[in-house]
């Protein structure tokens, strides 16, 4: 266990002692007094727990490679961008642009997210991304998806919409659950809006078993309400643009 | 399905006496031009693309392929071009695409600027006999050094250098991914990177695992699909790099087709074998210079601040977005002109928009230079350098190196018939297909690559003799050694270039 004081700490001195402690094989690292420093376990590799105390700046875990991020506050933008594999537990909101082309791993957030979340996600084999937002989400939830698993809840039950505009716009691969019901209006004309079965039941519940452990919610209760699912309707979504 | 109504462009004709029915033609062409028809070769020439591999392979020279006689009326308003493209558009509603370069006839600069010599008063240098240096560093050079004396007397750099990539010769190979090329291609790119001692760049197209071994002589590339990155790509190559815009075609991204991913591609680029590779237009997380600068220190914290370049297609506002990308950490600032190479783009896109690479150049590094920070990046200069004069004439109007892709691929059997987007090429370049694949042996394409590379540096060397200089670092940026023919004041003026005969 180390304990590392980030108080007024520059960002990249500050990453740097977190990959030494890495590199040197600690497994549970807390640092306090984060107060945005840019670029928290970017690129980080292993299978530390990092608890940052504060709230970290952007592009938190961008390209990480296996190590947890347990944030305690809100946190900001790009989180997750080409993540590999990992985990990041936000217990507060979270900003634009999470999880930009990642690839696997976990991102889980307790409140709202921003614009453009899960854009360009991707997953290949067993190695799949998810994304669990607790609250609502912006525009472009799911832009471009390519893989892996997003799922929206709004718990926060305060009358604003669950998500905005242009939902799945270009999706092209992996699925989207919505808790609630989902306007067509709202999507992009590439998607599609289903029920869902007992396998994405599954998925659903064994993603969010997981989340709700991490948040400290009840499954049951999150459960009561009905999913939609979202899909594309084509893997091609563009195949009939060109001529050859 | 009813017949086009665009004729075909080429005409495959085999003389029937000379023919020796021995079918390499079929084996061969990977279009489907040729096939048998139990006594005799048949032809669909509609399916023809002049490429010359059915030619080059006939044992008899049995084959002609010719530019077809019975074309649309000769017009010099309403293009061959235009013609076929609203009959395909008519008859698909789709958008035409096309591979390499622009080939319109837009002014070609490189064409009218010609390099000076020296005669009598200020000797030539043979380079036969005196050394000449082509040797070239890329990345931030400090606005000025401060030296030491070392313990052993000697002067030594006590200024902490940033980290530089070196070049035997300021030549570099272009970004083409595993996927538009074959790895072969790749291969033979890599191969002669090495030997030459310079660089290839791995598009985005993930990095195959055959060419790990040329590491040091790699740089990886993240686009917005993102695809094959990760914290290992990221530290493979020597330098990462970020590629906004591509020069024939800018502002819009990529779509590599389902059909086009076998196995092998998929897992470079880490996506599922047959899915659509899209490459969004924009790269999502980058609105501003501010976001271009957090993605290049993303990437720089990831791989301990290796060098970031960022490639930009040349376009109008070019060395205002130059000056952004400099001041936003990159070592590397890649302006590709609007005559650069593609696997596929709309031919809409490639050939009418962007500028050309030569007023880029002149553009960036004036604007560079006014603002203080030109040695905070290096330049490189790409999109149609067809010879060793356009690279140093790219070099004089102030690109630090070039890169080359079509160049390479000529080497390899390119024939510039442009159609590498049908996945078909029958040279094994810009293909999967493993039968045609197979064809490119790597050894044997690295030795003609690297052939070309030495002859280029020749010429280099011989054109830095006759200038009387003895090193490239003196033509960087010297546009006093070029002079303009048949260029109006104004170009001139833009290319800091005086008219020939002043």
């Amino acid at each position: 266990m180390l304990e590392i004081n980030a108080s007024g700490m520059y960002y990249r001195d500050l990453n740097q002692k977190i990959r030494d402690a890495v590199d040197k094989g600690e497994k549970d690292i807390t640092v306090k007094n984060v107060n945005g420093q840019y670029y928290m376990g970017d690129g980080l590799r292993g299978k530390s727990t990092i608890t940052i105390e504060g709230v970290p700046g952007n592009d938190l875990a961008a390209f990480m490679d296996g190590p947890t991020l347990i944030i305690k506050a809100n946190a900001q933008d790009n989180i997750s961008n080409t993540m590999n594999t990992g985990k990041v537990v936000i217990h507060g909101n979270a900003g634009d642009v999470l999880g930009y082309g990642m690839r696997g791993g976990k991102l889980h957030i307790f409140g709202d997210v921003g614009y453009r979340v899960g854009i360009h996600m991707k997953g290949v084999k067993k190695q799949a991304p998810t994304i669990i937002v607790g609250g609502t989400a912006g525009d472009f939830f799911g832009e471009y998806m390519a893989g892996g698993v997003l799922i929206l809840l709004g718990l926060n039950d305060d009358g604003r919409p669950i998500v905005g505009d242009y939902l799945g716009t270009g999706m092209h691969g992996g699925v989207i659950y919505v808790r609630g019901e989902v306007e067509k209006e709202n999507c992009g004309a590439e998607v599609g809006i289903l029920d869902l079965d007992d396998e994405d039941m599954k998925v659903l519940k064994d993603s969010l078993a997981e989340y709700c452990k991490d948040m400290g919610l009840s499954l049951d209760e999150i459960m009561k309400k009905g999913f939609k699912k979202l899909i594309p309707v084509s893997l091609r979504p563009y195949g009939n643009l060109y001529a050859y | 399905m009813f017949k086009s109504l665009a004729p075909p462009e080429y005409l495959a004709t085999i003389d029937r006496e000379k023919c020796i029915r021995c079918k390499r033609c079929i084996q061969n062409c990977g279009w489907g031009v040729y096939s048998w028809g139990g006594d005799k070769i048949l032809i669909n020439t509609s399916k023809c693309v002049k490429c010359l591999r059915c030619y080059h392979y006939c044992p008899e020279e049995a084959i002609e392929i010719k530019d077809n006689p019975t074309r649309f009326k000769q017009n010099a308003y309403w293009g061959y071009n235009h013609l076929r493209n609203i009959k395909r558009q008519a008859e698909t509603g789709g958008i035409p695409l096309t591979g390499m370069g622009s080939d319109l006839p837009y002014t070609i600069l490189f064409d009218n600027l010609l390099i000076d010599a020296c005669q009598v008063t200020n000797p030539s240098i043979d380079p036969l006999r005196e050394p000449m240096e082509l040797r070239t560093y890329l990345g931030k050079k400090p606005s000025s050094v401060e030296l030491e004396k070392g313990k052993d007397g000697k002067l030594k750099l006590k200024t902490k250098m940033p980290p530089q990539l070196k070049l035997s010769l300021p030549i570099i190979f272009s970004p083409m991914s595993f996927g538009s090329i074959s790895l072969n291609a790749q291969k033979v790119l890599a191969m002669a990177a090495k030997e030459c001692g310079i660089l290839m760049n791995t598009g985005e197209g993930g990095l195959h695992e055959d060419l790990f071994p040329y590491k040091d002589n790699i740089i990886v590339q993240v686009a917005s699909g993102r695809f094959g990155v990760n914290p290992d790509y990221l530290n493979a190559g020597v330098a990462v790099e970020i590629k906004i815009g591509q020069g024939a075609k800018p502002g819009i991204g990529g779509h590599l087709p389902g059909e086009k991913i076998p196995l092998e591609v998929a897992r470079a680029r880490m996506i599922p074998v047959g899915t659509d590779a899209i490459s969004p237009a924009p790269q999502h997380d980058i609105y501003s210079i501010e976001d271009l600068r957090q993605l290049i220190y993303a990437i720089k914290e990831a791989t301990n601040y290796k060098p970031v370049s960022v490639k930009i297609a040349a376009v109008h506002n070019v060395a205002a977005i130059a000056s952004g990308i400099v001041r936003a950490g990159a070592d590397i600032v890649y302006l590709d002109g609007f005559r650069g190479g593609t696997g596929a783009a709309p031919s809409i896109i490639r050939d009418h928009l962007g500028i050309p690479i030569e007023h880029a150049i002149a553009a960036v590094d004036d604007r560079l230079r006014q603002e203080g920070i030109r040695n905070e990046a290096s330049i490189i200069a790409a999109g149609g350098i067809r010879s060793s004069a356009d690279a140093a004439k790219a070099i004089a109007l102030g690109a630090d190196a070039v890169a080359i892709a079509t160049a390479a691929l000529i080497t390899m059997g390119c024939t510039t018939c442009g159609k590498c987007y049908t996945g078909n090429c029958s040279w094994g370049i810009t293909t999967q297909r493993p039968e045609l694949t197979a064809r490119l042996d790597p050894e044997v394409y690295a030795e003609r690559l690297i052939n070309l590379i030495h002859a280029w540096e020749h010429e280099l060397k011989e054109i830095l003799g006759a200038l009387g200089i003895n090193a490239v670092e003196s033509l960087r940026g010297n546009r006093e050694r070029l002079r303009g023919v048949g260029l109006d004041t104004q170009i001139l003026d833009i290319l800091g270039v005086k008219p020939a005969g002043r």
